[in-house]
């Protein structure tokens, strides 16, 4: 009898049919300057990004749905979420505030005012991640599909 | 005035905006993200900016007026006003609004209304520069004219 297979949830599908288009990020911007806001919209469209742009960190939490209120998305915390990079924007270069935003997890910082060139440095970083991430997943899966191969033949099925 | 008259008005009016130090290389940022797509993205960002500074300003006069000074209120307003300033390339308003938060730090009171002085000297030359830069371009664009794009060899 072949062994049961775990089943994953991973979002590979999404990222398969997001390599075709040419929006391969979503960005989910936060700044609470009207103007700042107006600004990296524009930016971040023009390199290629789809952009959802909020006010503040609870707006933003409201967005994901993670406010606590409204948990009917059924995620809980340790979930896919925790994967999304979040990039530090700030208009302060404060080396220890900085190096303790990456200690904490944050993938990059962008010092204002912001740039174009630094949009751009940041989407490829991103993508070249994200690729590295997918190629890894792919490659776990082909070695259980392989170990279940040599299960099953063992197995004569 | 012939169209080429006008251009050539704009670039060196421009050109002379930077070389005062008024606006700075942020700005050509702003125009590079302007293109037939979103052909009047400048102006709209610029109008967001003086309606934000204006309320900024606003608050800020009012909070420096009163009995107590309440630095906690002062502060965020200035670094607002510098992260857009900034933004926007408005050097010397993102300059004075630098020195303006030194003075926050040391809770000096008397400092910091020269600087709200200062910094709203500042912004209004700005403002005053942009809104004629706008007017010319207006005008290209009315005799049916393209803005040429900005060279600068410095």
């Amino acid at each position: 009898m072949a062994e049961v297979m775990r089943s994953e949830t991973l979002n590979i599908s999404n990222n398969t049919s997001s390599l075709a288009s040419p929006e391969l990020l979503h960005v989910l911007a936060v700044d609470d300057s009207i103007v700042d806001r107006k600004f990296i919209e524009r930016l971040l469209r023009v390199s290629s990004c789809k952009v959802t742009v909020v006010d503040s960190a609870t707006r933003a939490l409201q967005y994901l749905g993670l406010d606590g209120d409204n948990n009917s998305v059924g995620f809980e915390e340790s979930s896919a979420f925790r994967e999304i990079p979040v990039v530090i924007m700030s208009s302060e270069n404060i080396l220890p505030r900085i190096d303790r935003c990456l200690e904490e997890g944050a993938e990059d910082f962008l010092l204002k005012p912001v740039k174009l060139a630094d949009v751009k440095r940041l989407r490829d970083s991103l993508l070249k991640a994200e690729e590295r991430v997918f190629k890894n997943i792919m490659h776990k899966r082909e070695l259980e599909a392989n170990d279940i191969f040599s299960q099953l033949k063992r197995a004569k099925i | 005035m012939e169209l080429v008259q006008m251009q050539k008005s704009l670039q060196d009016y421009t050109k002379s905006l930077f070389l005062d130090g008024v606006l700075d290389s942020q700005f050509l940022q702003l125009q590079q993200l302007q293109d037939e797509s979103n052909p009047d993205f400048v102006s709209q960002v610029v109008t967001l900016f003086f309606q934000d500074s204006d309320r900024i300003l606003n608050d800020l006069s009012l909070s420096l007026d009163q009995q107590v000074v309440d630095f906690k209120k002062v502060d965020p307003h200035v670094h607002q006003l510098k992260g857009s300033s900034s933004s926007i390339g408005a050097q010397r308003v993102k300059n004075a609004c630098v020195v303006f938060r030194s003075f926050c730090e040391q809770q000096n009171v008397e400092g910091c209304h020269r600087c709200l002085q200062q910094v709203k000297q500042e912004y209004y030359l700005v403002k005053n520069r942009l809104e004629t830069l706008f007017k010319l371009e207006q005008q290209i664009v009315a005799s049916g004219g393209m803005i040429p794009a900005m060279e600068l060899g410095f």
